[in-house]
């Protein structure tokens, strides 16, 4: 793994954006990591386009800012790709991950020109199958693991599961859907 | 040694508070330093602390109970933000002048307007003069770090203190952070003990002060703000034996041969710090001055410094609107004039308003103008806005 890795993440308010932002910055952390996991915050309200940063590294990064070239980006609704340069200033050797039932090649024309690495999952489908409710932030964090090896896999999914079972503490019905969902995204996640 | 974990800056502050168990905390909530209270009543709600949590209807109120409560002897905190903090102002007066060593936790954030409930440092600036010791911190670990110092340094010379860190940038982003054990936490920060109290003898708190007194009161309030400078500095040189971690009044980062420096203040600095290693591999000799006490001002400190170097910056997360420079430049400026040095030549910046981000090429273009002036021996403009558009 390189010495940091950015990533920067794109959703609409009330999708978990952020939250997975954060559940990723403690999976690197339970790994020896250094991190930082942070949302650009304004006036929050449902469904704006919100954006969520994470460095990734093996020394203390020193900077305070935004991500303007990062390394991943994630998509968690694919709406945005429309509204919102989702591929600026993302390097070519690093990837896209969306949220779509789309393949990669149909998404492609939607990116502006980016020529790296574009990865589709169907988190919607997957959490719905799973959870039985739309929560896209868990399998889309696990398709960025995926990608990205930012974590390793199996050390990720020990990971998740000891942290699922401490937050679902009141509700352990859904840390089984929970971890499907995780697993699932990983083996479905489309590279093009 | 310490506890490795990850936390925002506010999740470490009210850890910091809870380690420490304080007596009191009056307290209103302000985006972005509303999770402070909000962590800490639940260390409240769980028995986690004893501490008696005073939810109130107003900053001023949130004010007005810790100087009731540190004045009957108490150790008393509150956090807050922006327009919070300004309405506190009055009682902020009222704390420092009754000498009363208040902790106040700030995640400073623009004041209005426009509304904006991003991070500058328009609400700290804008009480600079209200008597109260407040240090910066560039990251959650010293803003953490800062708040376990505060009580000491503020008991120890009767003052309340300000423990400020940049609202968002560093109050809600997770990153690593060492925590010092409790045990140690409750041994470093000790028992408040004040000398008067008003559940302790009598005390008189708030009184009149004709013109016979008044000036006195405030001349000693001024000589306790300038032996804080040395308390601080034996403070943070406890600190740094129980944790290995260095605190000063001021950090200066690769200023030995320095021709080119910043002055910079808060979160920022990190940012800085990365874009001067980038220019020193180049061979560019760059480096900064980070302020970590603005109450007292390490006047002589930054001086001495900036004695050697042929340009300086002096960065300002706030304006002054005075039509020439912002509140750290006009302090800068003035501790240059007493120390009788005038070789080096400066500018301000005013930069990262309201939450503008400061990336690390902004810190590069401010670098780009140090080297035009050096270059040209103009100092043109000295009153700069950075990335701004005209």
């Amino acid at each position: 793994m390189k010495d940091i890795v950015e990533i920067r993440w794109h959703g609409r308010g009330g999708q978990g954006a952020k939250t997975a932002s954060l559940l990723l910055a403690d999976a690197a952390f339970n790994t020896g990591k250094f991190v930082q996991g942070f949302p650009e915050y304004g006036p929050e309200r449902m469904g704006a386009p919100i954006t969520a940063y994470n460095r990734i590294s093996s020394e203390r990064s020193s900077v305070h800012s935004n991500i303007y070239y990062p390394d991943y980006v994630v998509v968690v609704d694919e709406t945005l790709l429309s509204a919102v340069d989702v591929t600026a200033g993302l390097k070519a050797e690093g990837a896209i991950v969306i949220n779509s039932a789309k393949t990669p090649a149909e998404l492609r024309p939607l990116l502006r020109g980016y020529a790296g690495k574009v990865c589709t999952i169907d988190a919607g489908k997957i959490s719905q199958e799973t959870l039985g409710k739309n929560f896209p932030n868990t399998p889309m964090l696990a398709a960025i693991v995926k990608v990205s090896g930012v974590v390793a896999v199996e050390e990720f999914i020990k990971d998740m599961d000891a942290s699922f079972h401490h937050k679902f503490a009141t509700k352990p019905q859904v840390i089984g859907g929970n971890m499907e969902a995780l697993k699932r995204s990983m083996e479905e996640v489309t590279v093009g | 040694m310490g506890i490795r974990e990850r936390l925002s800056g506010n999740e470490a502050i009210a850890v910091a508070m809870k380690q420490i168990n304080p007596d009191v905390m009056g307290a209103f909530p302000i985006t972005p330093s509303t999770e402070i209270p909000q962590y800490f009543s639940s260390y409240v709600d769980n028995g986690e602390v004893d501490t008696e949590f005073i939810a109130v209807e107003s900053e001023h109120s949130a004010m007005s109970t810790c100087i009731g409560a540190q004045a009957a002897g108490c150790r008393a905190i509150s956090a807050t933000s922006s327009c919070g903090l300004s309405y506190m102002h009055e009682m902020l007066y009222v704390a420092a002048s009754d000498r009363l060593p208040i902790t106040l936790a700030v995640s400073c954030r623009a004041l209005s307007g426009p509304i904006n409930i991003n991070n500058d440092h328009s609400d700290a600036m804008s009480v600079r003069d209200a008597g109260w010791l407040m240090l910066f911190a560039e990251t959650n670990q010293e803003a953490y770090d800062n708040y376990l110092q505060a009580m000491r340094i503020a008991e120890a010379v009767n003052l309340p203190i300000m423990i400020c860190q940049d609202g968002f940038i560093t109050s809600h982003a997770i990153e690593n952070i060492t925590l010092v054990e409790d045990d140690k936490v409750k041994d470093f920060v000790g028992e408040y003990k004040p000398e008067y109290s008003l559940l302790k003898g009598s005390m008189a708190v708030g009184p009149y002060a004709t013109p016979a007194f008044y000036i006195e009161a405030k001349r000693q309030q001024a000589q306790a703000m300038i032996d804080a400078k040395d308390v601080i500095r034996s403070v943070s040189a406890d600190f740094e034996k129980m944790t290995g971690r260095k605190y000063d009044l001021i950090e200066e980062y690769e200023m030995k041969d320095a021709e080119r420096a910043i002055i910079i203040i808060g979160s920022s600095a990190g940012t800085a710090k990365e874009a001067i290693r980038g220019l020193r591999a180049t061979g560019e000799k760059v480096g900064l001055i980070k302020i970590r006490s603005f109450r007292p001002f390490p006047a002589e400190e930054i001086a001495r410094a900036l004695k050697n170097v042929k340009v300086f910056a002096v960065m300002d997360k706030a304006d002054s609107f005075n039509s020439h420079c912002g509140p750290i430049f006009a302090e800068v400026s003035a501790a240059m004039c007493v120390a009788n040095i005038n070789n080096p030549k400066g500018i301000n910046i005013i930069y990262g308003l309201g939450g503008r981000d400061v990336r690390v090429e902004s810190i590069e273009r401010v670098f780009a103008q140090l080297d035009e002036i050096v270059k040209t021996g103009d100092v043109g403009e000295s009153y700069r806005y950075l990335d701004v558009r005209e």
